[in-house]
């Protein structure tokens, strides 16, 4: 699967696409690499609207069958809206984790903090060093 | 083998282990014993333990008869040695069997899901102390003072390195717990409202009152019930948000202590922060009805220091013993031992009233009573000892302020006439 | 040899299994299997009582006989044969256990009768407690934890009950990460960080890594010896050192004690705090996953924090219960523990003695190499380092033409054979720990072997036959995600049910 080129990529395998350059809200999710890892998804723990996001803090978790992972806020903000389809079939976050499993959508306290994550290019070379490393 | 492996010696085995740390003399342990000592040394042990008795001691562990198929079933090796169910087909027997024990374990406590067992009823109340803790985001305990005294050391103790702010409710004259305090107790930062019925002193608490309190201010109302017979009869804690259950009194032995088991049952809505094991209906490719522990990710083998808790056995030939006490008395047999308890302790609580001992507390209550004795318990027990009667709990070294009370418990398998010997002895002045 | 041209072969070969429902299927209105005699005393009534149990069952003794016999023949057992999850000391749990366990006075004697009326319970567990002392090598122990995690609670509760009155009170634990999952759960609970501990190649504690985690922050190393790759630390005096000269205390995890006990005791090489497991080591029944016990011993200086009461003995020797211990951290769990497992344990460790179990530790280990040695060339050995009573392979030969370590476990299952530990330690990929334990003669470990080469085999020619597995079995593999997605936890009665 391609990682789309206008989201941004941290080292926990978490993506935040914000709809145009500077845009004051976005959607947050987990990348193909990290749903792989997990194996088949059973259930998405998604935080309450209005809650606060600290970047680098958990806001969620994800579970499968073998393993719980958390999952990292890319950036800070507020909770403007879940996924609702993703809480009643968390396995579209295997079949389509950058599209149709989108987890949560956020008004960003600071637009600029997503220009530092990764870009797709050095996400993709971020998971080719770790394979290498294994 | 030793060939096979090329090694001179099975000390080869153990070179490895630096000089220092092996041990270089015979463990100081007498030699391998025939069966027969070993039955000798036993028999002695046992007959110095008060066999043939009649005991009137309930306090968290009651004697109730155990049906003669049971330890026959148990017995069996596929049952008793086999290990936990990981893999499941060739399981199919402890999984099923645990299936049918949470679905029991609900309809009897008019709760929505089971677990399979945790180590007791004490460590079942911790648990369900910080599962409350984990649903309501809160961390402050309320526990009535007639819950039993091991019960709420146990929660200290596993509470003390964390910040767990417990408070504890006293009880009313009429020996249940006081609404009034309770609810000046229980407020916004209160995860979990801890009541027990039959509380310590045997007396019914009304579980409604308890949810009504506990829930005004967003908390759980924790049950504590520690004799599951009294749920033949007694109204189920059907309101309350976590039942912490002990088992023993469903066909596990007294035996001295332990092993018991406990259980927790609460909502479908909370089942992901329940902890202990839990079994699940499944179907394999042919589409036959299985059975498989699910909702692993909660325990410790995988969510390790993120678990919802450290347990990691689940009591299950206990539970087994349940289960088929259970399905042996069934719906209407449990309905029967329960009345035939109640009967025992209202014969025998009118028995000592009859002999001038001031029974306490006026409370509708299941199978324990307490009495006020005219003397130290101490001076009445050689008397009892020889009459082979176990009397009762002594409440003084946790209730001072009741005086000499003596806590009795009087189950289904205690004759009359042991009752009538009791009551004559207990009100000796 | 054993015939390796038929899989399914004479180990494995089919029985007619009955299909039977659940308990409520089964149930009819009106039918009881108990009796009570006659009440000798008036009925007494309550005010409020509850309405009928819903739907709960109701069968006759024989219904109830027939469905438990039946649901138990679906199950394997110890008794069944060889069982060799790694760390879980499948052994042999002997009938004379059971026998003692059910005396009169001890399986119905009640843990608050008075002390006068206690002394043969009371007598079992000195016994046994010193026994086990002399095992271990340390000072003094308790017996109340109930299971081995809960052990290793009550050991971390001292640890951090001694350096709190050391006026030394820390934040940190540090874990192995080949450590099983109840150790860092448990440092937890305790309140504390946890923080994890690298392994060196061979698979056992890096010193490098642990002199620089080893700070003053750190209260206690939790290890397990030998590790769970079945691997003795051969630097435990180095580790032991370490850890006492910054301040720290080392607990270890007793689950490997079987590899140790007779030769070697955790008292001589350093540990400050330990558990045992009675259910692993000291045979005590697994009965289908608990009851366990898992007494706690300790040096000298954690004495004064043990759980209440503590076993004392007068001086005529006779053993009381001290309950006047003002540092004690209080119950871990009420009454004495699970005496029901120290009879157990106790007839076990007199039926064994000073020679059967130096023996029994002998055979244990021994067992384990000739596995290692006659499956080292058709599965990969991730560690050179000798193994003691438990071997850990990985599947990385297999998993080249997609056949993992689960899979191979489910064929084994055609074999006959209850499965190894699948994947775990999870420092390994794909891992297979195999424990045979002393309770297996040479005909079984060499069957054992033939299905594992066997296999091996099938991994390589026909892939899709260990992928498939198991075969043979009343269930085939179970969808288990589709479990844990809509988990349906217990019965509930067709829509249409009456009660």
């Amino acid at each position: 699967m391609a990682y789309p080129t206008n989201f941004r990529y941290t080292t926990e395998h978490e993506w935040v696409a914000a709809p145009a350059a500077g845009a004051k809200s976005a959607r947050f999710g987990i990348t193909d690499f990290a749903q792989h890892q997990l194996g088949d998804i059973v259930f998405v723990e998604l935080p309450q609207v209005g809650a606060s996001l600290v970047a680098g803090q958990a806001f969620g978790t994800v579970e499968s069958v073998k393993a719980v992972s958390e999952v990292f806020a890319p950036v800070s903000g507020r909770v403007t809206a879940i996924n609702a389809d993703l809480v009643k079939s968390p396995e579209l976050l295997n079949s389509d984790p950058h599209g149709a499993a989108w987890m949560i959508e956020a008004e960003l306290s600071d637009p600029a903090q997503s220009a530092k994550l990764m870009d797709s290019a050095a996400y993709e070379a971020f998971l080719a060093q770790q394979e290498a490393a294994h | 083998m030793l060939a096979e492996l090329g090694l001179p010696s099975v000390d080869e085995l153990f070179s490895h282990i630096p000089a220092y740390c092996r041990l270089n003399r015979s463990l100081n342990i007498p030699p391998g014993q025939a069966e027969a000592d070993i039955l000798a040394y036993f028999k002695a042990a046992a007959a110095a333990n008060a066999p043939g008795f009649t005991s009137f001691l309930g306090a968290g562990a009651y004697h109730h008869f155990r049906p003669a198929h049971l330890d026959n079933l148990i017995g069996r090796g596929e049952w008793f040695t086999a290990y936990t169910p990981y893999q499941p087909e060739i399981a199919q027997g402890t999984l099923q069997s645990i299936f049918e024990f949470q679905t029991m374990i609900c309809q009897l406590t008019g709760q929505e899901v089971a677990n399979a067992g945790m180590y007791d009823g004490s460590t079942a109340l911790n648990e369900a102390c910080m599962m409350a803790a984990r649903v309501t985001g809160r961390s402050g305990l309320v526990v009535a003072r007639s819950v039993h005294p091991q019960y709420r050391q146990v929660l200290r103790t596993l509470t003390q390195f964390r910040d767990f702010p417990t408070a504890e409710v006293g009880f009313t004259p009429a020996g249940t717990c006081d609404w009034d305090a309770l609810r000046a107790a229980v407020s916004d930062s209160t995860a979990a409202v801890a009541i027990q019925s039959p509380n310590f002193f045997g007396n019914i608490e009304d579980w409604e009152a308890a949810a009504e309190i506990a829930h005004a201010r967003g908390a759980l109302l924790v049950a504590v019930i520690t004799d599951p017979v009294s749920l033949g009869l007694l109204p189920p804690p059907s309101s309350a948000d976590i039942v912490a259950m002990e088992l023993q009194g469903f066909g596990i032995p007294v035996g001295f202590g332990g092993p018991y088991a406990g259980i927790l049952a609460s909502r479908q809505k909370f089942v992901r922060s329940l902890p202990g094991r839990l079994v699940g209906e499944a179907r394999d490719p042919d589409g036959r009805r299985g059975f498989v522990l699910t909702l692993s990710t909660r325990e410790q083998h995988i969510r390790r220091e993120k678990a919802t808790s450290n347990i990691c056995t689940n009591q299950a030939l206990c539970a087994l013993m349940a289960s088929i006490f259970m399905a042996t008395y069934g719906k209407q047999g449990l309905r029967e031992l329960a009345q035939h308890n109640l009967a025992k302790a209202a014969y025998a609580a009118q028995a000592c009233h009859n002999a001038g001992l001031e029974v306490l507390f006026p409370s509708p209550r299941f199978h324990e009573f307490v009495v006020r004795l005219h003397r130290p318990l101490a001076d009445l027990e050689p008397s009892l000892t020889q009459a082979k009667l176990i009397p009762g709990l002594s409440l003084h070294p946790d209730y001072p302020e009741l005086g000499h009370a003596l806590l009795v418990c009087c189950t289904e398998i205690v004759p009359r006439a042991a009752i009538d010997s009791l009551a004559a002895l207990l009100a000796q002045r | 040899m054993p015939d390796l041209s038929q899989p399914a072969g004479s180990r494995a070969a089919r029985h007619q299994v009955q299909n039977e429902d659940l308990l409520f299927e089964i149930s009819s209105p009106g039918k009881c299997g108990y009796q009570l005699p006659a009440l000798d005393v008036p009925a007494a009534e309550l005010a409020h009582t509850r309405q009928e149990i819903q739907y709960f069952p109701e069968l006759s003794e024989l219904e109830v006989i027939r469905h438990f016999t039946r649901l138990s023949t679906w199950n394997y057992g110890v008794d069944t044969g060889i069982y060799p999850l790694g760390s879980c000391t499948m052994k042999y749990n002997a009938r004379i256990n059971e026998l003692v366990t059910r005396l009169d006075g001890l399986g119905d004697g009640h843990p608050l009768q008075s002390e006068a009326l206690s002394q043969g319970a009371l007598r079992i567990m000195q016994l046994l407690s010193q026994y086990l002392l002399e095992i271990t090598g340390m000072d003094a122990i308790t017996l109340q934890p109930a299971a081995g995690a809960q052990g290793e609670l009550t050991g971390i509760l001292l640890v951090r009950a001694a350096l709190a009155a050391r006026g030394d009170a820390r934040r940190k634990v540090l874990i192995p990460d080949s450590a099983h999952g109840t150790n860092p759960a448990t440092a937890a609970i305790a309140g504390y960080q946890v923080e994890n501990l690298k392994s060196n190649p061979g698979g056992t504690v890096d010193m490098s890594s642990l002199e620089r985690q080893m700070t003053g922050d750190v209260a206690a190393l939790m290890l397990t010896n030998p590790n769970t790759l079945g691997i003795f630390e051969e630097d435990i005096h180095r580790i032991a050192d370490l850890v006492h000269q910054r301040g720290g205390m080392l607990y270890m995890d007793g689950a490997n004690m079987n590899a140790l006990v007779g030769r070697s005791r955790p008292g001589d090489f350093g540990v400050d705090v330990m558990h045992l497991n009675l259910h692993k080591t000291f045979s005590t029944p697994h009965g289908g996953g608990g009851p366990g016990a898992g007494p706690v011993a300790v040096q000298r200086e954690l004495s004064p924090f043990l759980p209440i009461p503590v076993l004392a003995t007068r001086p005529d020797g006779s053993p009381r219960l001290d309950f006047d211990r003002p540092r004690s951290i209080g119950r871990v769990r009420a009454f004495y523990g699970n005496f029901g497992m120290f009879t157990r344990a106790l007839a076990y460790i007199m039926a064994n003695g000073c020679d059967g179990l130096l023996q029994t530790t002998e055979d244990a280990v021994l067992n384990a190499n000739y596995l290692r040695k006659k499956l080292e060339d058709v599965f990969a050995l991730p560690y050179p380092t000798p193994s003691m009573h438990e071997v850990v392979f990985s599947d990385s030969l297999q998993a080249a033409r997609g056949v993992h370590t689960g899979d191979i476990a489910k064929r084994l299952i055609d074999y006959g054979f209850h499965p190894y530990t699948v994947s775990f330690p999870l420092v390994v990929r794909g891992a297979l720990m195999i424990e045979p334990t002393e309770s297996a003669n040479l005909a079984e470990l060499d069957q054992f072997i033939g299905a594992m080469r066997a296999i091996a085999q099938e991994a390589q020619a026909t892939p899709e036959l260990v992928t498939s597995a198991p075969h043979t079995t009343k269930i085939r593999r179970l969808d288990e995600v589709a479990a844990a997605r809509n988990p349906v936890l217990r019965w509930q009665p067709p829509p249409c049910a009456s009660s």
